[in-house]
């Protein structure tokens, strides 16, 4: 090709571009949310994860469309619908496990984003909005991992469902017409299922895709924070407007998220193609069980990612014959984070910059978080009892409700230690 | 753009802009948003209306007939009504006269809570005949159906005196469905109405006082 038959290709590329661009902002929303979006240029590990959490959507999404093309869902139908894509649709299997995989992944890159924000301060003034669209999105999730594990109609699906509808129940008053009008029915059944159904392929996908929206609009707007919790918009070249301390989206950050797929896939595909169970704890063994709803197998405990809060519920005994407060406890676990950009008082935001204190604090709260975890998936009888010095009290549940007392006492203390902790002297720019 | 243009020509102290505004037609535009308010308010409840339990699903509420005769003493079997399972135990005259001996260390040993069981069963056996127990095996907790430990002692430890143990959050029940203090479950299970048919057959779901 020669220069001129180059340029005059390249000149009606650029007149169709003109063209779009007339009718659709096409070029000016790349340049807003890539080429001219600047990021912080210290971005570390960390920040691999918001860009693993849309790729893991994405994969849903599309993993999801094709699996209800095989699925059906109805009481009699979906556990033999379900064996039905893992036996007899070609490469059904694939795109189910691909699926199951996901929603557990899902949660360890949502978790380890939100880590991310809890270390850097990622919260703090501007980005309040931010992070409370990040908590919707992070309850559209848990909402969606509940309505999904339904369908499969096994007996974990089954009496999973059971119990966190009965959560409902125990809230005074209305409670129990809510759980009746939540199922459609007197017990878990077809309407159920069928509903749950609806809730889990449109409805809160819908909700789920407009919160991402919001969560990036919000953070393009404000724009990243940073391991030093600085804000880079501070200093920007007098020529450009550009931050100093910035480089744009793409294609260094493309780039750069491109090698975290890249792991985040082999890793992926070890757990699809050798554990896709990942030892009862992603798809648990009672779940290849069909529902019944006259037997609870002798062990139930949700899929891990929701122990935490279960062990939260389960520490905290009735108060007056009541078994809201255990439920009111595990739903605050949850919402309490959204309170973090104003329990947070300190003049910091990077852990970097933070005293000891704050970091036991935050020690003490991860370790919490863990032994809940794990308790969540043991029966709670585990470690035995205690001797009659304590009343025979069950030592998992004991260390649960310290657990517990330790998690609340993370966010409830949060403006005093914040407060009094001695921090560092925070840097003008961005250090490595 | 016209409106614009036009809002730069209006003065802009406040007072003037004040008596720019069109009252009436303020008054108008909030009476409709209003109105329109009310109705989506009110296409709302069909839809939420649309999720209570159907028709069917309450026409599936029928009593249930139940034969009794093959219980052996000291066994059980669980009958399906509305969906639930309800355990009819057969329980020797050791297990009867053990419910009256751990009183202490129930929630309700007297069945207080009426919603629990008919008024013909608020009694020491929580039944009609001593020894036939009717009891919905849905805990009270978060609805989960605990497993039968009938016999005393055995793996439940050995202050166990037989009832039942919900494996979910490890609630405990006595052979009459009573709760023993400390479990998560807040009240006894629920012992339904029934009535005898005949020597050996129950009628679940419906008593001779109240219609099903």
């Amino acid at each position: 090709m020669t220069d001129t038959k180059k340029s005059a290709a390249a000149s009606k590329l650029d007149s169709a571009l003109a063209w779009v661009d007339d009718r659709f902002p096409l070029t000016s929303n790349v340049k807003a949310h890539l080429t001219e979006y600047y990021a912080p240029k210290n971005f570390n590990f960390w920040y691999f994860f918001g860009s693993l959490a849309m790729m893991v959507l994405v994969l849903q999404i599309l993993t999801g469309i094709f699996l209800t093309m095989h699925y059906k869902p109805d009481a009699d139908l979906a556990f033999g619908s379900v064996e039905y894509i893992m036996r007899d649709v070609p490469w059904g299997w694939l795109i189910r496990y691909m699926h199951s995989t996901g929603a557990s992944m899902f949660f360890v890159v949502v978790y380890l984003h939100m880590f991310r924000g809890i270390i850097y301060g990622s919260y703090r003034t501007p980005r309040e909005l931010l992070w409370l669209f990040g908590v919707g999105i992070f309850l559209c999730l848990m909402g969606e991992a509940f309505f999904g594990y339904l369908l499969p109609w096994g007996q974990m699906s089954y009496w999973g469902a059971q119990v966190i509808v009965n959560l409902f129940s125990a809230i005074p008053f209305i409670g129990p017409d809510v759980s009746e009008w939540l199922r459609g029915d007197y017990l878990v059944s077809d309407a159920t299922l069928n509903r749950f159904f609806a809730f889990h392929v449109i409805a809160l996908p819908f909700v789920l895709v407009g919160l991402v929206a919001a969560h990036l609009i919000a953070l393009h707007e404000v724009g990243s924070n940073n391991p030093d919790g600085i804000e880079i918009k501070k200093l920007k070249d007098k020529k450009t407007g550009i931050p100093l301390d910035g480089i744009a989206f793409h294609p260094y950050y493309t780039v750069k998220d491109m090698v975290g797929v890249a792991v985040f896939l082999i890793v992926f595909s070890v757990v699809i193609f050798f554990a896709p169970e990942m030892g009862g704890y992603f798809l648990e063994a009672n779940n290849f069980v069909p529902a019944n709803p006259l037997v609870t197998p002798a062990h139930i405990a949700p899929v891990w990612y929701f122990t935490p809060y279960y062990s939260v519920l389960r520490a905290v005994p009735p108060i007056l014959n009541s078994q809201f407060p255990g439920v009111a406890a595990m739903g605050l676990s949850v919402l309490v984070f959204a309170l973090l950009p104003w329990l947070d008082k300190s003049p910091v935001k990077s852990i970097r910059y933070r005293g000891t204190l704050y970091k036991k604090w935050l020690a003490a709260f991860v370790v919490s978080f863990l032994v809940l975890g794990y308790l969540g998936t043991e029966p709670s009888n585990i470690w035995g009892q205690f001797g009659g010095w304590l009343g025979n009290a069950e030592r998992a549940t004991v260390v649960a409700r310290i657990a517990t007392t330790v998690y609340f006492a993370f966010f409830v203390l949060m403006p005093w230690y914040t407060k009094k902790d001695k921090t560092l002297p925070v840097p003008e720019r961005v250090t490595g | 753009m016209s409106d614009k243009q036009s809002n730069q020509q209006v003065p802009s102290s406040a007072t003037e802009q004040a008596s720019q505004v069109d009252v009436e037609k303020r008054k108008f535009l909030i009476a409709t948003s209003a109105v329109g308010a009310l109705g989506c308010a009110a296409v709302a409840v069909p839809f939420i209306k649309s999720m209570t339990p159907s028709e069917r699903a309450k026409a599936a509420g029928a009593p249930v007939e139940v034969d009794i005769s093959k219980i052996a003493p000291g066994t059980m079997i669980t009958a399906e009504w509305r969906g639930k399972p309800v355990w009819i135990i057969n329980r020797t005259d050791e297990m009867t006269a053990e419910l009256a001996h751990h009183n202490d260390q129930l929630s309700d040993p007297s069945c207080e809570v009426t919603s629990q069981q008919p008024s013909y069963c608020k009694n020491e056996n929580r039944a009609i005949k001593p020894n036939l127990a009717v009891i919905v095996g849905i805990c009270t907790h978060l609805g989960c159906s605990p497993t039968a430990k009938l016999q005393a002692n055995g793996d439940m430890g050995a202050n166990w005196t037989g009832g039942f143990f919900c494996p979910c959050h490890g609630s405990k029940f006595d052979l009459a469905g009573r709760v023993f203090k400390g479990s998560p479950a807040p009240i006894n299970l629920v012992v339904p109405p029934y009535k005898y048919l005949t020597e050996n057959t129950l009628l679940i779901g419906v008593d001779t006082e109240e219609k099903a």
